[in-house]
């Protein structure tokens, strides 16, 4: 594994299914009475949120706390240079405090990358601008993982046997919405094919990347048609800024031609799951029956985020676990 | 920093000029500064790349040229195997003086002018406060004047704090001791078809030019990098070469409408090279620079978030560098300007979108161009001469510079070394600013001298004072 994790592009295909295997090996701490391991007790992960995200954090959080680790939250909101303290400088403070890892989310793309060049710990991107999220995607694919098992012969073995070494060949993952911004749907894009999905990205024009066609996927503008053929389904939020800047003509529309409902979802096939990285629009692009269906994987996105993040940390910092004991 | 060891700087043999026989008692033929004349004797030269010769300055001009001159009491100077140049000019260079001495002041940004081996530069109008009036340019002017290492030409903002709204008092400027010729919002677009069209027209009272900044304003808000693969992989705001081609192809129609002079700054994209051929092909009064950065340089270098290659307009692709090259070396694209661009270090060690836009380029141009377009077969030392000083000096409407290297013509030229090959390093750089896109890039040649008005500003690669 590279010493950062700031691109889910940085994973190689060994690397991914490592984080999965370890999570899904950790998973079963959550589960027992006392759910703390000692790995990485005497070392500190700062939480450096630039942007409001009590999901992402808690998460890291828990994540750093159920390892042991001792973890500080950095709250530090608002535009580096427009006040206050610089990014240079927060990085600097954290230097001083003997960070082994800083956790950061960051309005800018390229924030993480950039933090890299001034700490010593280890860096793990938690979201950067319209960059990347790349545990989200591996929580993602680990929960695929868990609901689909590893490709191949699909529904077979679904949620079944020993995951373990696999990764997602053959599966078709169909992104829907808002792929121009989301850093999500960057990262999953990278994760996906590395593992040996087939990604398709469906949105509007105006929301499609202008060079999509040197990304790992294909890409379309008919939700219908690939729902057909989609084993998962990943609805992408679509943000309040985008709804007033011309993206799309009215909310209605988008809803019409791009949100997944009720009668849409009848398309999948049957062993289709519906994903959302969260928090959702209700009504907008998800529909509140899909959003609470047996294949709504929403909430087991989040008890899976925990569990992935923890193999992140684990598999970063246990060298340097060992060193300190 | 290191630098290879093929440093060419100390091929010229320089003799210190003694009191009585270098420096006569004359005052500078320009009767500008209080300098007195010296009196070279600069030997073995190669005029933009011809044979070797001789050329005498005195009293601010070139006294005599040729092979084998005679020159008892001048000050010899072996330039074999050096390029002769008549001084670069520069169209488009931030001083930041007043307002942004932190990142440079008129006299280091002269400095590294003089070492670019320039001669005159353009002074961009974005200071603080905005160069809108006679009063501002005058003042930039007189630094120029007082650091006495180029000839500083002051731009004029063509609105009123560069805001786009309001006509800048462009006749008072053009009519002060700076004699503004060049007028510019440069930074900004004067996006408004109307203000660039009566722009363009107030300026031929005065026989004005109008530079334009391309760059439509509402295509490019937040914009970060040039709109293509690299801009999407790294979710950055993308910056369509539409936006620029889209405000040359208005300004092209409204200058042929009004029979003006319009001026494109910094051209990026292989569709403006396009619509500038198309302009030109109509005989229109259209001429364009290119950046030396935009010769060399491309979008992929920001793939890590390096803010030193944060520039506007935006790096682009090998398509467009290729186009911008063909486009210098037809002409379509007239000179090359620096951009010069200067930034203390904390507008760049931020977050790619926190950063500031901009490069420094004056100490580095020549040896771009040289990689870029010599190397390249592209052009020749005479083709360079021609787009960076002869050009831009009719461009700029600067008496006195850009002439070609003759008996009689003003004193104004730098000697090249076009051997080797060192490393770029900006804390070695006379600007006070170190955002070099080249650091750590190996680049050819060097400047050797460069003279203004027959008076050494440069010799041996340093300034002489």
């Amino acid at each position: 594994m590279n010493r950062h994790l700031i691109s889910a592009g940085d994973l190689s295909r060994d690397d991914a299914v490592l984080i999965l295997d370890t999570a899904e090996e950790l998973a079963s701490v959550g589960g027992r009475a006392i759910r703390k391991l000692p790995t990485l007790r005497g070392l500190t992960v700062v939480n450096l949120f630039y942007e409001d995200s009590t999901r992402t954090r808690t998460s890291f959080e828990a994540a750093a706390k159920r390892l042991s680790a001792d973890v500080i939250n950095f709250s530090a909101k608002g535009s580096s240079v427009a006040k206050g303290e610089s990014l240079k400088d927060t990085a600097l403070t954290l230097e001083a405090m003997g960070a082994d890892a800083v956790v950061i989310r960051h309005p800018a793309s390229g924030a993480p990358r950039r933090l890299t060049d001034w700490v010593s710990g280890r860096v793990i991107n938690a979201g950067d601008g319209t960059h990347e999220h790349p545990t989200q995607a591996l929580l993602d694919a680990f929960t695929i993982r868990q609901r689909l098992g590893g490709g191949g012969a699909l529904g077979a073995a679904a949620g079944h046997g020993d995951l373990r070494g696999q990764a997602l060949d053959g599966i078709r993952v169909t992104i829907v919405g808002d792929v121009l911004h989301s850093r999500v749907a960057r990262s999953n894009v990278l994760l996906l094919a590395t593992l040996g999905a087939q990604v398709t990205v469906v949105a509007p024009p105006t929301l499609m990347p202008y060079a999509v066609d040197s990304w790992p996927c294909r890409a379309g503008y008919d939700l219908d048609a690939e729902l057909r053929k989609s084993d998962v389904v990943m609805m992408l939020r679509v943000q309040q800024e985008r709804m007033n800047a011309a993206f799309f003509p009215t909310v209605r529309e988008y809803r019409r031609r791009y949100g997944l409902d009720v009668s849409r979802m009848a398309l999948l096939p049957e062993h289709a799951i519906v994903m959302h990285p969260g928090p959702m629009n209700r009504g907008v692009e998800i529909a509140a029956e899909v959003a609470d269906s047996d294949r709504s994987t929403i909430v087991a996105q989040v008890a899976n985020g925990v569990t992935v993040r923890m193999a992140v940390l684990y598999l970063m910092l246990g060298g340097a676990a060992e060193e300190a004991a | 920093m290191t630098s290879s060891a093929s440093a060419p700087r100390t091929r010229v043999k320089w003799i210190q000029p003694s009191e009585a026989g270098a420096r006569g008692t004359d005052p500078g033929a320009s009767g500008e500064g209080t300098r007195v004349s010296e009196n070279w004797l600069i030997t073995g030269a190669s005029v933009t790349g011809g044979p070797g010769t001789d050329i005498h300055l005195r009293d601010g001009v070139i006294a005599e040229i040729g092979p084998g001159l005679d020159v008892p009491g001048a000050t010899p100077l072996d330039a074999s195997g050096l390029i002769a140049l008549p001084g670069l000019v520069d169209l488009h260079t931030h001083l930041r003086e007043p307002g942004r001495e932190d990142a440079e002041t008129v006299e280091t940004g002269t400095r590294a002018a003089a070492l670019g081996g320039y001669t005159a530069v353009h002074a961009m109008a974005n200071t603080e406060p905005v160069a809108d009036t006679a009063g501002v340019v005058e003042q930039v002017w007189r630094l120029g004047q007082q650091a006495g290492y180029v000839d500083v030409r002051p731009v004029g903002a063509v609105t009123v704090g560069l805001n786009g709204k309001q006509l800048a008092e462009l006749g008072a400027m053009a009519d002060s001791a700076a004699r503004v010729r060049v007028f510019s919002d440069d930074g900004f677009c004067v996006a408004d078809p109307l203000l660039m069209r009566r722009a363009l027209e107030y300026v031929k009272a005065f026989d004005g030019v109008i530079a334009q900044h391309a760059q439509e304003p509402r295509l490019t808000e937040g914009a970060q990098l040039n709109e293509g693969e690299v801009a999407s992989r790294l979710g950055l705001a993308g910056w369509p070469a539409a936006a620029e081609e889209a405000i040359i192809a208005r300004d092209v129609l409204l200058a042929a409408h009004v029979d003006a002079a319009l001026h494109i700054c910094h051209v990026s994209t292989a569709g403006s090279v396009e619509i500038i051929r198309w302009a030109k092909s109509k005989g229109w009064r259209v001429t364009a620079e290119v950046t030396p950065h935009h010769l060399l340089l491309t979008d992929d270098l920001a793939s890590d978030y390096d803010t030193r290659f944060k520039v506007n307009p935006p790096l682009r692709t090998t398509a467009d560098i290729e186009a911008l090259r063909n486009g210098l070396a037809d002409g379509t694209i007239d000179c090359v300007a620096t951009d010069h661009a200067p930034h203390p270090l904390e507008a760049k060690e931020t977050e790619w979108a926190a950063a500031a836009n901009g490069m420094t380029g004056l100490e580095t141009a020549l040896r771009v161009v040289h990689r870029a377009m010599v190397e390249t077969g592209l052009l020749d030392w005479a083709g360079v001469a021609d787009r960076m000083s002869v050009r831009p000096a009719v461009i700029g409407r600067v008496p006195g510079h850009g002439q070609p290297l003759v008996a009689g013509a003003p004193a104004n030229l730098t000697l090249y070394d076009p051997a080797g090959e060192t490393l770029v390093d900006p804390s070695a750089h006379a600007s006070k600013s170190r955002n070099s896109p080249f650091a750590g890039r190996a680049l050819p040649g060097g400047v050797v001298a460069t003279f203004l008005r027959g008076t050494a500003t440069v010799l041996d690669g340093k300034v002489t004072r």
